[in-house]
């Protein structure tokens, strides 16, 4: 029982974690429509770009996460300005094509500057709290901190700043927003920023637990991608349910299974949802 | 060399029929390619069946893996079909790295026997696997212009074009969308299978994200919805990427992964120029009189 717990809280401590990336994943998908595979890379730069800050700048880990959203959003921006803005016209799928090619090109750009060794970073050692018969390592507690704080601040630039609504709008009818004056572009490159910054911010949150390479991000895509689609391709709520409820069954899931299937947990999840129930825990109609 | 455009070639054609007749899109070619050179790798060394029975037991398997796919996307979206893809190429990649029993996890399966190989120099061996290689690319090339020219692969365009249309003409949208993407999916199980007995070894590191690059890519340079350009295409991209590495050669003071990081950004590079200045590739489709 005491270790059935102790997975649950895992579980929705992993969960907090990856619904940073997934509200980013599945805002970009609900303004953009296109499913944003580089994603995977700019959470790749984020947790290389809190390294520098940490290990080179000497910040603090809290600290160092603000250097990772800005650094993935900036790189965000400009990869969706020159590269996959002008492929929209094209097509969803074409888009997401070229996310994947994006993906590759960012993710070896990252591997030629740092190599691929398995990176630490540089962080006090701390003994796990014991709660009961639960124990919780502090630097996940401080990570479901940020991961809060950063949703936090999402739900309420989206729900109370005047960009925030117009960024909804957008996303909930571009044909009307537009007729009301929004500039799509301009929400556009804000979400690109956003949500490939909330990606960085994912990226080192996860990174903080292990260690990073340059395929740190791409680990994880599965994940993500299962948390944006179990909870509702586009929906941010769905997003953090979705990523919750992926959490606690990866955790769960070590029960039966050999611990490297954690993520394959992600794919079943995906197949199921599909199958029974397409347009996810919260999400639109999903054809 | 030629041999390796060959499995690209028999790849892109498989994209081909999918992405440049019935609009439909795999991300996860290189988990089919994988699914395929893992079954006919295991059919051959561990139950000793006979090569062509483990290259048709990979096509028959991959095909049915795709027509799970399929009809679990069938009513979404195409981001849904994208999304389940690209998931299964990373789970074939898992199962092979974790099931150590079948698949030898990291270590890979090696011994995969080639046809004449060992009787036959290695120079020799190679040159039959070309003719072999180039037999099937000449029959799904055959196969696939068959289907283009045919009522069938009008109704396949009709789909890409416009579905609705399609199914309010009477069409039944679902059933011809998952045969294509079966008969697809099986198309790249063969240049799995092939790949395996080629190469002689199979492990899942050699079937990472960027071979689905290399295929899609071959498609695109050559050109999407034409049977020919993805022939072309495969060559071209085979001929790009030794380019690269003799290009990679001339820069100085690289560490050896730089120089692989290089070649690989340049490869993701060119899917987005192509993708951006040259959408049609070389030859653009027509579409053709029937």
């Amino acid at each position: 029982m005491a270790e059935l717990l102790q997975l649950l809280v895992n579980g929705l401590m992993a969960g907090t974690v990856l619904a940073v990336p997934a509200i980013g994943f599945t805002a970009i998908y609900a303004v953009l429509r296109f499913p944003n595979f580089a994603l995977a890379s700019h959470a790749t730069i984020g947790a290389f770009g809190g390294y520098v800050a940490n290990t080179a700048g000497g910040l603090p880990a809290w600290a160092a996460v603000a250097v990772a959203f800005a650094v993935a959003g900036l790189v965000g921006v400009l990869s969706d300005t020159f590269v996959l803005r002008p492929l929209r016209p094209a097509g969803a799928i074409t888009t997401a094509i070229a996310a994947v090619a994006l993906n590759i090109a960012l993710e070896n750009v990252v591997r030629f500057v740092f190599g691929n060794d398995h990176r630490g970073y540089d962080l006090p050692l701390q003994r796990d709290w014991q709660v009961a018969a639960i124990r919780i390592g502090p630097q996940q507690f401080q990570n479901l901190v940020i991961a809060l704080i950063a949703m936090a601040a999402i739900f309420l630039f989206l729900a109370l700043t005047r960009t925030g609504k117009a960024m909804r709008a957008v996303a909930d009818n571009p044909t009307l927003a537009n007729v009301k004056g929004v500039d799509a572009d301009r929400v556009g490159r804000l979400v690109s920023f956003v949500g490939m910054g909330l990606a960085g911010v994912g990226g080192m949150l996860l990174g903080l637990d292990t260690s990073i390479d340059p395929l740190t991000g791409f680990r994880v895509i599965l994940s993500v991608f299962a948390a944006a689609v179990v909870g509702g391709l586009g929906s941010i709520p769905g997003a953090v349910v979705g990523a919750l409820t992926i959490g606690v069954a990866e955790e769960l899931s070590l029960v039966a299974l050999a611990p490297a299937y954690r993520s394959a947990v992600g794919f079943v999840a995906i197949l199921l949802v599909l199958t029974l129930r397409p347009r996810g825990i919260l999400g639109e109609r999903a054809y | 060399m030629l041999t390796f455009a060959g499995f690209y070639g028999l790849m892109a054609l498989g994209l081909n029929l999918v992405w440049g007749m019935a609009g439909m899109i795999n991300l996860g070619l290189v988990g089919f390619f994988a699914f395929g050179a893992y079954v006919s790798a295991l059919a051959t060394v561990n139950l000793g069946a006979p090569i062509p029975a483990g290259v048709g037991a990979a096509a028959a398997l991959t095909a049915g893996a795709g027509v799970v796919m399929a009809l679990t996307t069938r009513n979404l979206r195409g981001d849904y079909l994208a999304i389940v893809t690209l998931g299964f190429s990373e789970v074939v990649r898992l199962v092979a790295s974790n099931e150590i029993w079948l698949t030898k996890g990291t270590d890979g399966i090696s011994g995969i026997p080639g046809p004449w190989r060992g009787r036959v120099t290695p120079e020799t061996f190679n040159l039959i696997y070309l003719a072999i290689v180039a037999v099937f690319v000449a029959a799904a090339f055959w196969l696939l212009q068959r289907i283009r020219y045919s009522p069938y692969g009008r109704v396949l365009r009709a789909i890409r074009d416009d579905e609705q249309i399609a199914a309010i003409a009477g069409k039944p949208v679902v059933a011809f969308k998952v045969q294509a993407f079966a008969v697809s999916a099986g198309i790249l199980g063969t240049a799995g299978a092939l790949y395996g007995h080629y190469i002689s070894y199979v492990a899942p590191d050699s079937f990472t994200p960027l071979i689905t690059i290399y295929a899609v890519l071959a498609l695109t340079a050559g050109g999407t919805g034409d049977n020919r350009g993805a022939v072309v295409g495969a060559l071209l991209v085979v001929f790009f990427m030794e380019s690269t590495r003799f290009a990679t050669g001339w820069l100085p003071g690289l560490r050896p992964v730089q120089v692989a990081a290089v070649r690989e950004f340049l490869i993701g590079a060119s899917l987005v120029v192509v993708l951006r200045w040259r959408p049609g590739g070389l030859i653009p489709e027509r579409i053709p009189r029937i």
